[in-house]
């Protein structure tokens, strides 16, 4: 179970002087189950590559399959195909259109197929997801809630799709840090309770160590580094900072520790960590 | 193709002689040369007009292939035209008919004669807005427009109110491509149904594309008011517009074009040509 991109080349405005390459060369390869931080530089390319992820753009050249199924052909099986990939854009509030939480939540799982019964529980179940009381939330206009709030509405109205892989592109843009850690939890809830592939795009390294095992770097539309985050921090520290991504502090901290004749264990991923770590090293209570 | 790909009425960045000129030569030199579209009758000084034209468009050095897109969203409107007019006008040189159909030696002139003004007139304004940039071209608005002030013509509000809406087109496409993906990501369907469910259909696009709007539209007042626009009272500018050598130039040759073709047409009359 995966999703494939092979070769795939995407040029956006083609025939004018706005004309730009966005995506060169680009095969990427999503297994069901993993969870994937894509990150890059502003312009980079990284929406431009997810939203090949469920046929929203076509490539150029290359092709875009999910198990071994073409994504961008026409008729009901694609379209299944590419139903099965849950996308969460940019401010996905902004999507909200339907007079009550629960009918927009209910907008994808009925365009699906789903009969009101089988609707009602998804919607149930999605609002359970990110944290919103069903009978609290389920007949208010979704206009009238708070940002975060309305963020987990548009979340909802993707999970409710029962996705197989869920595309977030910065979930957590905006948001209050309290929020943000609220999102992410549910998102990795969902993903260890029904097994998601999660693909994340993100401009928080911290993030990406934090939730991912498999990092993706985008610099001009291609692929830098694939593999696991810590593994590409280390290595790859210096190119990352001239292709304009920053190493998460801990990293840094946790290296300039080491230099300084600290021994230290790998793979120290967050501040509580580094703490007990240094706490360890120095013996102290 | 993406909605963000329209071509009419885009600004087509260049540094030609036709892209340098100042905004205002260019919209009169299109008032001028759209009048002189009607001073022709025959098929030479439609041959002049039409040389003109391509002349202009060669000189602005936009590529054709552009140009004639712009054609594209008009040229059922031209067909059609040209149609009525074969059909329903009035004529003895019946050349062809079918039951109480009749096309007339007049009638298809005249069809023709049509079309070809049609596409003309569209083409000349196409290369005044594929050379000119909007803000650019509505300072000339403004500024050609201001004499009418006194008899109370809004110049200054007008020219904002096109400034604005030009600045947001691009934004609210942008917008609707944006919104249109996410609902296809939910399995909306925009292209399938009868009308009614079609109309239906575009609610989940329509409604976050009002509010969206609306709250652009606050929050720019709210910009603006914050760095003391007060309306035009009293405005000076950053770019002053002025006329230059080849300013001149354009306007005496689309001048001249118009007065040769009226020439043409009713010289004649006059006994100024043979
Ligand atoms: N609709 C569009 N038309 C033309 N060019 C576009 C369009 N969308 C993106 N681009 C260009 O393609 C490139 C890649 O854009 P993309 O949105 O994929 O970047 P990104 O990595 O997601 O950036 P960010 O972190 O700012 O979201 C950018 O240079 C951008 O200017
Ligand atoms: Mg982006």
């Amino acid at each position: 179970m995966s999703i494939k991109l092979s070769n795939i080349y995407h040029t956006y405005s083609k025939g004018t002087p706005f004309e730009r390459l966005a995506l060169q060369d680009v095969s990427v390869a999503i297994a069901k189950g993993e969870i994937v931080a894509i990150i890059g530089h502003t312009g980079s390319g990284k929406s431009t590559l997810v939203q090949h992820l469920n046929g929203l753009l076509k490539p150029d050249k290359g092709t875009a399959t999910i198990d071994d199924m073409d994504i961008t052909a026409k008729g009901q099986q694609a379209k299944a195909a590419r139903q099965q990939v849950g996308m969460v854009f940019q401010y996905p509030e902004h999507q909200i259109f339907a007079e009550t939480v629960f009918e927009d939540i209910a907008f994808g799982p009925r365009n699906k197929g789903f009969n009101e019964e089988e609707v009602a529980k998804a919607v149930r179940e999605a609002m359970e997801f990110v944290g919103l009381d069903y009978d609290t939330f389920a007949e208010r206009s979704p206009f009238q809630l708070s940002g975060g709030q309305m963020r987990r509405v548009a979340i909802a109205g993707v999970v409710a799709m029962n996705p197989d892989y869920l595309v977030l592109d910065e979930p957590s843009a905006g948001l209050d840090p309290r929020s943000r850690n609220a999102v992410f939890r549910e998102i990795m809830a969902l993903h260890k309770s029904r097994g998601i592939a999660i693909v994340l795009v993100t401009h928080s390294m911290e993030e990406a160590v934090k939730y991912a095992n498999r990092m993706l770097v985008i610099n001009g539309g291609q692929v830098l580094f694939d593999g696991e985050p810590a593994a590409i921090f280390k290595e790859h520290g210096d190119e990352l900072v001239q292709v304009g991504v920053d190493v998460p502090q801990v990293y840094k901290l946790a290296d300039l520790l080491r230099h300084k004749g600290m021994s230290l264990p790998e793979g120290i991923k967050d501040e509580m960590a580094l703490v007990k770590a240094i706490k360890q090293a120095k013996g102290w209570k | 193709m993406m909605l963000t790909e329209i071509t009419l009425g885009q600004y087509f960045p260049g540094n030609s002689f036709v892209h340098r000129l100042d905004p205002r030569t260019k919209i009169l030199a299109t008032i001028i040369y759209i009048i002189a579209i009607f001073f022709a009758e025959t098929p030479l000084s439609y041959g002049i007009l039409t040389a003109f034209a391509a002349l202009v468009i060669l000189i602005s050095r936009l590529p054709w292939l552009l140009v004639l897109k712009a054609l594209k969203p008009i040229w059922i409107i031209v067909i059609l035209t040209m149609f009525i007019h074969m059909f329903t006008a009035p004529g003895e040189h019946v050349i062809w008919s079918w039951k109480f159909l009749n096309v007339t030696q007049e009638g298809l002139d005249l069809g023709l004669k049509m079309a070809v003004r049609l596409i003309l007139l569209l083409l000349f304004s196409s290369v005044l807005t594929f050379t000119t940039s909007p803000i650019v071209l509505t300072d000339g608005i403004e500024n050609l427009l201001r004499p009418f002030k006194a008899v109370g013509v809004p110049a200054h509000e007008l020219a904002m109110m096109m400034t604005i809406a030009l600045r947001f087109i691009p934004t609210l496409l942008e917008e609707t491509d944006r919104i249109m993906k996410a609902q296809t990501a939910r399995g909306a369907d925009f292209a399938n149904g009868n009308m009614l469910q079609r109309l239906k259909n575009m609610l989940p696009l329509l409604v976050p594309l009002f509010i969206s709007a609306f709250r652009r539209a606050d929050e720019l007042a709210v910009a603006m008011e914050a760095r003391c626009y007060r309306g035009g009272e009293g405005r000076t500018r950053m770019h002053e517009l002025a006329y230059g050598g080849g300013d001149y130039v354009a306007l005496a040759l689309v001048l001249a074009l118009a007065v040769g073709l009226a020439v043409l047409r009713w010289g004649k009359l006059c006994g100024l040509s043979s």
